[in-house]
């Protein structure tokens, strides 16, 4: 018996998504796939899913689903609640764990807390097929997901294949990220006041950084911008200092590769970050380009948020993103079985402020 | 060989720029690496390297750096440059595009004539007259930049961008033209419609035409035009029949 989820509201905005398509900008065909992979490895680990499984991705208000038949595990990634619905009992869980549903029961996930993302992953992956290699939703197109589509209410997602009954009758625990990532490292942000420092995005300049006047590239570099309503899949427009052009050059180009991260800059001077779902090319100056592990930071900000440059070198950008790797493998190995925390679980105790104030109170030298 | 500028496009690909014009010459140069690139990959070697993007000018390399380091991935690319002189990659096909002029297919038909001092026809005649080069697709899945226009037809981008360019509009600005394979917005000027799939993601070649390929375009009628769109909408139009010729250089 194959599960089915049935989706009784989709949120806002909610599509499949996986790790993008790959070899197809040659024809102009974005990578499109998640916003925030390193959310998508925790949700996909903790479903016991390869990386690359497709998922749910969401944006703010979570979509609520009911499993018509069979048995089936989801897990959650993204700061957000959801509330389990099983007869008439109902529950509140936190995310950053996997939930196992049975026939019958609904799951109504979000709103999301902060960044405006979340991740539903499907243990054992949705029966789709891939175009051009991968599941990815690209909505402009009209293809991939499920017909090309966002999710829609009403529809019935069919699972790949459920719990191996092995797993089941042994009675497989749920699991858990039992330290939830540091949120500033995931990008994890509410959106900013004028009070808060703003996020920190690193650039590498160029391709076209000798396009823009030194005054631009000074203002680029010092200012701080705001991520604007405007902001979707296809980029982030940001509002703040006006970026010149040099007069001796042409404010268009003839038109050159593109990829996500690339900090493009019309005529008005008004920088676009472009995304997951970006132009494959473009026919404006590009000053700089966000490095691999700060785009998914810029892409699930509110709009709202506050953000500065700050230039790197290429081999800083490396670095930066070798380390990055190592912490998420080692924050992935952490994952465990939920149901220590039922029992007495003296970390989950002295980590709570409420203990630690205590013996800090006892902590005589 | 035309040796290029090399130019960080963030930490995971370089921008391998040969110049910065709409050139017959660069793009030859731009598929010719390209070319050396695919046959490396294929053989097994440059692992790494995730895709290449030609375009007008430039051939965007995309790769993973903690795979494939940086220096490293110059320092073959300059080694391939100094191979790549050799074997462009010439156009194989050639195809004869339908296209209905005019009216409300060509809504900016009369005042490009007007713009030009000339009649409508002989816009038309300029337009069909020309054999196009597919110098690179992008943008939007299956746009086709193609060029050249004759100089007498060379038009500015429109100053108010449409919102909505409908689905198979052909186009002109400065001496390129091109089809949209998708309703979008656009600022280019639109002198007819062509009836053809340019993009289904269901073909084993989603993408009708490809950077190399010629292409002429051939009048036809508002009723032609009705009946082709209807057969492809059916989903089993052969467009092969509109191939000229399918020579290997």
């Amino acid at each position: 018996m194959t599960p089915q989820l049935k989706v009784l509201f989709p949120g806002a905005v909610a599509s499949i998504q996986d790790l993008g398509r790959i070899g197809y900008r040659r024809i102009g065909v974005p990578q499109s796939g998640v916003m925030h992979p390193d959310l998508v490895w925790i949700a996909n680990a903790l479903a016991g899913n390869h990386k690359d499984t497709a998922v749910i991705e969401f944006f703010l208000s979570g979509p609520t689903f009911r499993l018509e038949e069979g048995t089936l595990r989801l897990a959650l990634a993204g700061d957000f609640s959801m509330e389990l619905t099983r007869g008439k009992a109902k529950r509140t869980l936190q995310s950053w764990r996997s939930v196992t549903l049975e026939a019958g029961d609904t799951l109504q996930i979000g709103p999301v807390v902060s960044g405006t993302v979340g991740y539903v992953a499907i243990s054992g992956g949705l029966n789709l097929t891939p175009v051009m290699g991968s599941c990815a939703t690209y909505l402009r197109g009209g293809f991939g997901g499920v017909d090309g589509k966002r999710l829609s209410p009403n529809s019935t997602l069919e699972v790949a294949r459920e719990i191996p009954a092995v797993l089941r009758d042994s009675g497989e625990p749920d699991c858990q990220l039992p330290q939830p990532p540091k949120f500033t490292t995931l990008g994890l942000t509410q959106a900013t006041s004028d009070q808060d420092p703003p996020a920190t995005i690193r650039v590498i300049p160029g391709p076209q950084d000798d396009y823009f006047t030194d005054a631009a590239w000074h203002d680029f570099q010092t200012g701080n911008y705001t991520v604007s309503k405007e902001s979707d899949r296809m980029g982030s427009r940001l509002e703040g200092p006006i970026l010149a052009h040099r007069p001796d050059k042409n404010p268009e180009i003839i038109s050159d590769g593109i990829v996500p991260g690339a900090i493009q800059v019309p005529g008005n001077g008004a920088p676009i970050v472009l995304l997951a779902d970006g132009p494959t090319v473009g026919g404006y100056p590009k000053i700089a380009t966000v490095i691999t592990i700060d785009v998914p930071k810029l892409a699930i900000m509110p709009p709202g948020s506050q953000i500065h440059f700050e230039v790197v070198t290429p081999e800083e950008a490396e670095a930066l993103l070798r380390k990055h790797q190592g912490e998420m493998t080692d924050l992935i190995k952490t994952i465990e079985p939920l149901e220590l925390t039922f029992e007495v679980n003296l970390q989950a105790l002295y980590n709570t402020s409420l203990v630690s104030g205590v013996v800090d109170a006892l902590d005589i030298p | 060989m035309i040796k290029p500028r090399f130019l960080n496009l963030g930490d995971s690909a370089l921008t391998l720029e040969f110049g910065n014009t709409i050139d017959q010459h660069l793009v030859s140069a731009v598929a010719a690496l390209d070319a050396r690139l695919i046959q490396e990959k294929e053989a097994g070697r440059l692992v790494g390297i995730i895709e290449t993007v030609p375009t007008f000018r430039s051939l965007t390399v995309i790769f993973d750096p903690l795979v494939l380091s940086r220096t490293t991935l110059q320092d073959q690319l300059m080694m391939l440059l100094d191979e790549a002189d050799s074997g462009l990659q010439q156009s194989t096909r050639h195809w004869r595009l339908p296209v209905c002029y005019g009216g409300e297919y060509g809504p900016d038909l009369e005042s490009v004539a007007t713009s030009r001092g000339l009649t409508p026809e002989k816009v038309v005649d300029l337009h069909v007259s020309q054999t196009y080069l597919v110098y690179m697709i992008g943008f939007l899945p299956g746009f086709p930049y193609m060029g050249d226009v004759d100089p007498a037809l060379h038009m500015p981008r429109l100053t108010e961008p449409r919102i909505r360019v409908p689905v198979g509009s052909v186009a002109i600005t400065g001496q390129q033209t091109a089809i949209y394979p998708w309703e979008s917005p656009g600022g280019w000027q639109l002198l007819g419609r062509c009836p053809l799939t340019l993009f289904d993601a269901q073909r084993p070649e989603p993408a009708l035409l490809a950077p190399g390929d010629r292409v002429e375009f051939q009048v036809i009628s508002a009723s032609e035009y009705k009946a082709l769109a209807e057969e492809g909408q059916g989903g089993s139009m052969d467009v092969a029949r509109f191939l000229l010729e399918e020579v290997n250089t």
